[in-house]
């Protein structure tokens, strides 16, 4: 068990992570808009219902969800319904969903009304006032609280071992079986970096919307 | 022929009865000042002609033609609404410029947009864009804002801001263009550039409803002034008639305040 043959396992478990990470953000960034919406509706029946979702989903461990998702269609069915990685994708993308739409919704709501008015009086549909005029706005809002959750998520796709799947975590835990404790440790060098990319990222972005003012 | 009319014009908030029938008329190429203290209703009114509110009673007229009757209901549909207000342009005391765009991209937005629904947008998608960014660059050289075109909201003082917000109502060619206290946000010294703005349009015989607080402005370039008390026009004329001779003694108190 060198060094090298830990990396390379290590870095299985890491692709495990990135898939997970990856198609979390790619499926949630747009679900959560569509949750915000629904939850900012006029039709009040529709915002409650949404606003409870969101309140069980953030009210629950992720890892319960996840739990949840893999074993409960499997025993009402009589069968197992989804995979171990598609239960896992399925909760995470839920999760995250309702905790972009409430960012969503506090930078769309932080949009002073004279914006959506002014758009409003030079003859814009309310879709144009919201995708011409208001979404570039919530986008340099919500940036920092957005980068909070996305660096959150990196580590968070480590319950997905609680149902067996071989992420960066449990790519290290196999190693406790023959009595190797530091690939566990020797993980944290691999989110380090992950999270240290990301928060690169998000200042380039924001350097990038530097030029305007909200 | 009177360009707008407003008739009987009702809106309530809630128990609260903010406008209670006003009716007015305006000319084409007439300066109207709307003029009284805070809570009068006058720019409740600006709003419901600009269908920021829609009023509970009354009618529009444009050109003599029906432009909307509060008590039909199809007239509040958002497209019908949206139709509607393309014969209108406001600037608001707040500007409400769009941050994230340069002045000339705030001013060409808009016509951009629209254009799309010409039936002859897609053969002439170029030309048309063209036509109207030169038009647009043209509203900001007229608002004296030639070297500022490229720049952001956030990059140009408050005056400037304001007249980049000019350009961008006149950039629909609106039938009647409407202020609402267009100054209130600036210093003393930056107004004088945006009421410049305004005396030209004025003297280019824009149509022009103005709710304002600057009396000097409003004697000088208005046509006509309507003095508003408590949702209803106290006192309507000519301006040297209104600022010269006012017979309630609200206007009386008002103006001798306003000095």
């Amino acid at each position: 068990m060198d060094f090298w043959n830990v990396t390379l396992s290590l870095i299985d478990g890491l692709k495990c992570t990135c898939q997970i990470f990856a198609l979390t953000l790619v499926l949630a960034l747009p679900l959560g808009l569509v949750i915000a919406f629904g939850s900012m509706s006029k039709f009040k029946p529709l915002a409650y219902l949404v606003k409870t979702f969101v309140w069980i989903i953030r009210g629950v461990p992720l890892m319960l969800q996840v739990i949840v998702l893999y074993y409960v269609p499997g025993i009402i069915m009589g069968e197992p319904v989804l995979s171990r990685f598609a239960s896992v994708i399925a909760a995470f993308v839920i999760n995250y969903a309702c905790y972009f739409s409430e960012i969503y919704r506090g930078g769309i709501e932080s949009v002073s009304k004279g914006q959506y008015e002014a758009g409003q009086v030079l003859g814009m549909t309310k879709t144009q006032v919201f995708f011409k005029v208001i979404l570039m706005q919530v986008v340099k809002r919500i940036l920092a609280p957005m980068s909070n959750e996305v660096i959150t998520l990196v580590k968070d796709t480590a319950l997905a071992r609680v149902i067996m799947i071989e992420e960066l975590i449990q790519a290290a835990q196999n190693y406790t079986a023959y009595g190797l404790m530091w690939p566990l440790f020797y993980t944290a060098v691999f989110y380090l970096a992950f999270v240290g990319i990301l928060t690169l990222l998000f200042g380039y972005f924001e350097k990038k919307l530097d030029y305007y003012k909200v | 022929m009177a360009v707008f009319e407003a008739k009987n014009i009702q809106k309530s908030f809630g128990k609260t009865e903010v406008l209670k029938g006003v009716s007015f008329e305006i000319e084409k190429g007439e300066v109207l000042c709307i003029i009284g203290s805070s809570g009068s209703g006058k720019t409740t009114l600006l709003r419901c002609v600009n269908f920021l509110e829609t009023p509970d009673k009354g009618q529009f007229y444009l050109n003599g033609n029906l432009l909307f009757d509060a008590s039909d209901k199809k007239a509040k549909s958002d497209e019908e609404i949206r139709q509607k207000r393309l014969h209108f342009g406001l600037v608001f005391q707040s500007f409400n410029l769009f941050p994230q765009y340069t002045a000339l991209q705030n001013v060409s937005l808009a016509p951009l947009l629209l254009a799309k629904e010409r039936p002859d947008y897609m053969a002439n998608k170029k030309q048309i864009k063209e036509e109207i960014l030169q038009h647009s660059a043209d509203l900001l050289r007229k608002v004296g804002l030639s070297d500022k075109m490229d720049n952001y909201p956030c990059q140009i003082s408050g005056g400037q801001q304001q007249r980049v917000a000019i350009a961008r109502a006149l950039a629909l060619k609106p039938d009647v263009l409407c202020f609402d206290e267009p100054t209130s946000a600036l210093d003393p010294e930056i107004t004088v550039e945006v009421l410049s703005v305004m005396k030209e349009l004025a003297a280019e015989d824009m149509t022009m409803l103005v709710v304002t607080h600057e009396m000097g402005f409003a004697s000088e370039v208005s046509d006509k002034v309507i003095f508003m008390d408590d949702g209803v026009i106290a006192e309507e004329g000519r301006a040297a008639d209104v600022f010269g001779n006012p017979k309630s003694k609200r206007l009386q108190e008002f103006l001798s305040v306003m000095k």
